[in-house]
């Protein structure tokens, strides 16, 4: 059952092979002070939203939400395993509790229930064990602004209780490897933010931990530059290192992962390598019309035309999943147009992680 | 693990005062030598202050200089930290205990204040020239009060730069800290109080006074100051109070 036990080898049997699991991971942040009440739990559950009143976290809820008042449900309970050597992303839109669960494990957020290892110790028990294994790169660059480039690297060391001999040499190696070894002795503000990015990444090895986890790694970076991350992760993970990302790209996780946990609002939606998810993905090319009125009206004529795989609502947007690619596109805007609507806005996307997270929760990525 | 961390910890903050040694020494020496000019060499030429007062005076700005750059070596990287640049997660992340880092940053405060303290002494003496009674003979009372003192302003100040929000920081310095330099016995004696009773223990709340009254009875004990032992005491229970708040309030910015 566990997919760890397949990587058997000899490591002590305290040590699990797991890097990390979750188990009901739960993180509900508090309703604001200010609006705080004394009426108890009940009062605060966010007005209008279905579930059980009372119980916020219940499924139904919708998180990453902040009703006046009301408690924001973060993740309602994730479960998930990463091995050993793997490279694993989280995908999912911003304040899907990708950050939330980044932070939980590495030991920055407390969650509210369930539990969490890595390699074995507990975020909330142990989170000492915990930091001493884990290294983390940060959604934006914070390096030591008052220590130059290689001061940060040899400090970061130090808090790791590593010696200096032997961190100087290792941030130099680093320094190299990741091409900044000319930036050394530079001040922090004299990088590019592509370079600090990397000093990030420095940093989060330096200590030579079991996991890595980058958050948002290529954020605000230009395309050249997001590039050449990828090249120095896919080196890492050559190398044999565990990684965890999130990200709300979708390229970038179908690209370097391993595995791809599809998140949304707290929940574990999808869970598999990007090839399964594709496969997963609804048939056809998605063909998104939005219209100046309520879909619904032109649903059932979409649904005849020829070339429709299948075809949803969502307001006043239609979604049309095509075996055609484009070439439905101007039967359906004639279906609209005899509906009496007016088309506003056409977009064709490919079968892809972007399809299967839009089939699955009705809204796209970004 | 935590003493050799704890010291990496040290050994930062100490490098990174050590760049901004004069930087820091203006920031927070600054107004307690000013004063020194005005109301230490000014006043007393032009004949408006009586004489022994500079003896009054100059525990006072010792103690300010101590507090006041105790305070302000936490307060503000704090602000700083956790408001905008995040700059200390590298260290939250370092594998010790999370009130250890607060722990650290408190010692780094207390070295900055007594430093800040000592750089103000002989410019002040100079300034003000010879200082009737003033005697450096009670050196482990001056060491015992500089200690506690440093200690109850750096956790202020660890209090102070981890539970306002950023954005009211300029507040705090004129809400909190303005008035209790002011009110802090700092530049008259509490005795001298006796002519204001409801001040005189009014400012009794305020943790400066203790600090000013006790450089006062280490320094020039001819002055009337507040007997040592009750100093002692009352800085070790402003102390362990502000070290209990800034400690919670500093796990909590850390931990969410």
């Amino acid at each position: 059952m566990h997919p760890s036990f397949l990587f058997s080898s000899h490591r002590e049997t305290h040590e699990p092979m797991a890097a990390i699991e979750t188990h009901a991971l739960r993180k509900v942040y508090p309703g604001a002070p200010a609006t705080k009440r004394r009426g108890g739990p009940s009062r605060r559950t966010p007005s209008g939203a279905p579930g059980m009143p009372g119980m916020p976290g219940m499924p139904g809820m919708p998180p990453g939400i902040r009703p006046p008042g009301g408690d924001v449900i973060a993740l309602q309970g994730l479960d998930l395993e990463v091995r050993e050597g793997e490279f694993f992303g989280l995908l999912g839109p911003n304040g899907a509790g990708k950050t939330t669960t980044i932070g939980i494990l590495t030991t920055r957020v407390k969650p509210t229930s369930g539990t969490a290892l890595i390699a074995g110790h507990n975020v909330a028990s142990d989170p000492v064990g915990v930091r001493q294994r884990i290294g983390v790169v940060p959604q934006r660059p914070n390096p030591d602004r008052s220590l130059n480039v290689l001061e940060n690297l040899v400090f970061h060391a130090a808090y790791f209780g590593i010696p200096s001999s032997v961190a100087t040499p290792r941030a130099n190696a680093l320094l190299a490897q990741l091409d900044i070894a000319e930036k050394a002795n530079a001040k922090v503000d004299e990088m590019s933010g592509g370079q600090q990015q990397r000093l990030m990444i420095a940093r989060a090895l330096i200590h030579e931990p079991r996991v890595i986890f980058l958050d948002e790694p290529t954020v605000g970076l230009d395309p050249q530059t997001r590039l050449s991350l990828w090249d120095i992760l896919r080196g890492l993970h050559a190398e044999g290192r565990t990684i965890v990302m999130t990200t709300h790209y979708m390229e970038e996780a179908d690209k370097l992962c391993d595995r791809i946990a599809i998140v949304d609002r707290g929940e574990l939606l999808e869970l598999d390598t990007p090839e399964a998810l594709k496969e997963r993905a609804p048939g056809g090319t998605l063909v998104e019309v939005s219209l100046s009125g309520p879909a619904d009206n032109v649903l059932e004529a979409t649904r005849t035309l020829d070339g429709v795989l299948r075809a949803e609502s969502h307001g006043d947007v239609l979604r049309v999943y095509s075996d055609r690619g484009g070439r439905v596109i101007s039967p359906v805007i004639q279906v609209a147009e005899e509906g009496g609507l007016n088309v506003t806005n056409v977009s064709l996307t490919e079968p892809s992680l972007e399809t299967l997270f839009v089939a699955r929760t009705g809204r796209k990525l970004d | 693990m935590n003493v050799s961390v704890f010291f990496a910890l040290l050994r930062r903050d100490i490098r990174v005062a050590r760049k901004e040694l004069l930087f820091f020494l203006i920031r927070t020496t600054m107004q307690p030598l000013l004063f020194v000019i005005v109301f230490g060499y000014l006043l007393p030429k032009m004949n408006f202050s009586q004489p022994g007062y500079q003896t009054v005076l100059l525990p006072g700005i010792l103690a300010v200089s101590l507090s006041l750059s105790a305070i302000q070596s936490v307060a503000l990287p704090m602000v700083q930290d956790f408001g905008w640049t995040k700059e200390i997660e590298d260290r939250l992340l370092a594998p010790v205990p999370t009130p250890l880092i607060a722990a650290e940053k408190i010692v780094a405060a207390m070295i900055q204040g007594t430093i800040a303290a000592a750089f103000v002494l002989p410019i002040a003496r100079l300034v003000m020239g010879p200082i009737a009674g003033l005697t450096l003979a009670h050196g482990g009372e001056v060491a015992l009060i500089v200690l506690l003192g440093s200690f109850a302003f750096s956790s202020l100040g660890m209090w102070l730069g981890t539970a306002i929000p950023p954005q009211q920081i300029g507040l705090m310095f004129s809400v909190i800290v303005a008035p209790m330099l002011f009110f802090g016995c700092a530049y008259y004696p509490w005795r001298g109080l006796d002519v204001v009773p409801v001040m005189k223990y009014l400012v009794l709340v305020n943790p400066m006074v203790y600090v000013a009254e006790g450089m006062r009875g280490a320094l020039t004990p001819n002055v009337p100051h507040m007997p040592l032992a009750a100093v002692g005491l009352a800085l070790v229970i402003i102390a362990v109070v502000f070290w209990v708040l800034g400690m919670r309030s500093f796990y909590k910015r850390a931990i969410g």
